[in-house]
């Protein structure tokens, strides 16, 4: 807590008394890991036949075995992101109209696709458009996530300098095209890591995939459960050990990109130097934007611009 | 929507869970959140890794995968939980890391000069932090509070994957009855969540509004 500037610099005593309230607050932590781990053990948790089926390779790449889920998790995960970019411009576009009558009625519907559950509008894709499980999950998160990329570019739209639209009028390009060409790349590039947070998030919510019965991880790993329950000791608390070291690798490992992603983009970008030598300007980034990124987890119901912010 | 109002009982008893969940969860994870974050500015080094590995690995998991443990991990353990008993444990756990987060952001938007200007006139660490940086961040920090109950009301969905009988198990269970009338039954309850979240978002807006003037 050194340049904390909310209190002095500790001195020797201070210093002493924070070391000891850390190590005991230590100790106290870990002996309760210790009475946990202790409690489990002797609930055989660490005995070997609540572990054994990890060794079978069947168990890992079978028919209905975890790396299929794992499989089935990520390809949800990758075809709906790209679906919800897509979707994301297209809402953009239509949410920043010039007609009203093209804006408003969008402005409503982002904002109902945005309040309701994820997992509402998967039954109702499942139920009213009986798609399946699968591609229920991929288009709920397609239509979620693409009203959500949707406000976050529109956001990123509005903060760019008026200047920038002006130009690309003036220099004869159609309206549509000014969005399409000087806007849109801009607004995405000063969103981009709003953009990828949000991503992360659509990966966690493939798996409530788990309660409409698409097959992804955690069904399988539910149904594996209760396969080899028949035959031994019971492998919940294994099984589920197992699935939490998976998303917590893959999650933190993107989370840890996100974050060293919008670090090097908060840095303004310098262009070449101009005829003269001078420096050109540094394309500028949305404070805010920047702001919300320090949280790539947050789930973002909310984008900065117009009045909004924050995540939840 | 005349299935929705046939069965107002149903609908009535939806409600109150997620209501019931989001309500409890707040009250738990509120507190708990914030001495999450406490913990994590704190000067004692292992309060303040306890609260980070706490708050990355509950923000790194997926909701579904804390249900699985409350609702079929603990009972194996001996430890059989109520559904709904099991449901708040698991969102409150979830939430607990999101609330520590909005927290935590707040009290780190109040600009530094504030802190240095106060220190400067010669005010200790406790009016430093009482007179100038708590009541600033109390400001900034609601929004956000605010934004994650929003989540959390659409987040307890979740529960009916795990028996508990929320708002959307009542589309569910209402549109295998009335599958003719699917449409307008999802179209009744996504506007049941729309009653709860809009207003909140607006409440958002407004104090964002309100507030980002008077600094």
């Amino acid at each position: 807590m050194s340049g904390s500037v909310l209190f002095d610099a500790p001195g020797p005593n201070a210093i002493r008394r924070s070391r000891i309230l850390s190590i005991v607050f230590a100790v106290v932590a870990v002996a309760a890991l210790a009475l946990a781990a202790y409690q489990l053990w002797l609930g055989g948790a660490f005995y070997q036949d609540r572990w054994d089926i990890f060794q079978s390779p069947d168990l890992w790449f079978g028919a209905r075995g975890l790396m299929v889920g794992l499989r089935t998790t990520l390809t949800i995960a990758a075809i709906a992101a790209v679906g919800a970019l897509i979707l994301g411009v297209v809402f953009s576009i239509l949410r920043s109209a010039p007609s009203k009558w093209v804006r408003v009625p969008v402005t409503i519907v982002l904002e109902f696709f945005r309040g309701m559950p994820v997992l509402l509008m998967m039954l109702f894709i499942l139920i009213v458009f009986s798609t399946g499980a699968y591609w229920a999950v991929v288009w709920a998160l397609v239509v979620y996530n693409g009203a959500i990329i949707g406000e976050a570019l529109r956001a990123g739209m509005k903060s760019l300098p008026k200047g920038q639209r002006e130009s690309g009028l003036a220099i004869g390009l159609t309206p549509l095209r000014t969005t399409l060409e000087i806007e849109l790349p801009q607004a995405f590039r000063i969103m981009l890591p709003i953009i990828l947070a949000q991503l992360i998030v659509l990966l966690k919510d493939t798996s409530l995939g788990y309660i409409v019965g698409s097959p992804e991880i955690i069904r399988i790993g539910r149904q594996l459960v209760d396969f080899y329950d028949r035959q031994g000791g019971p492998y919940a608390l294994s099984m589920f050990f197992v699935m939490l070291a998976i998303f917590l690798a893959i999650n933190i490992t993107l989370s840890w990109l996100v974050r060293v992603l919008a670090r090097r983009m908060a840095q303004p970008r310098r262009g070449g130097p101009n005829l003269d030598g001078s420096k050109t300007e540094a394309i500028p980034l949305s404070t805010q934007a920047m702001r919300e990124v320090k949280d790539p987890q947050a789930e973002i119901t909310r984008l900065p611009g117009a009045g909004m912010g924050g995540q939840g | 929507m005349q299935a929705l109002l046939e069965n107002w009982p149903l609908w009535l008893q939806g409600m109150w869970m997620t209501l019931l969940l989001t309500g409890a969860t707040t009250l738990f994870g509120l507190p708990i959140g914030i001495l999450l974050a406490g913990m994590r500015v704190s000067p004692v080094a292992a309060l303040r890794v306890v609260a980070t590995v706490w708050t990355e690995v509950a923000r790194n998991t997926p909701l579904t995968l804390v249900f699985f443990f409350t609702a079929f991990v603990l009972p194996k353990l001996g430890i059989i939980l109520d559904f709904q008993l099991g449901a708040i444990i698991a969102l409150t756990y979830y939430t607990s890391a999101f609330f520590a987060e909005a927290v935590r952001s707040g009290i780190n938007s109040v600009p530094i000069g504030q802190a240095e200007a106060s220190r400067s006139i010669g005010l200790t660490f406790s009016q430093t932090m009482g007179l100038v940086v708590l009541p600033q961040a109390f400001r900034s920090v609601l929004p956000p509070l605010i934004n994650v109950v929003i989540a959390l009301i659409k987040n307890s969905s979740v529960a009916m994957g795990f028996f508990v009988f929320v708002l959307v198990s009542v589309a569910h269970r209402l549109s295998n009855t009335y599958g003719d009338q699917a449409l307008q039954i999802f179209l009744g309850i996504a506007l049941s969540y729309l009653i709860l979240t809009v207003p909140l978002g607006q409440l958002v807006d407004h104090l964002e509004r309100k507030w980002s003037v008077q600094r």
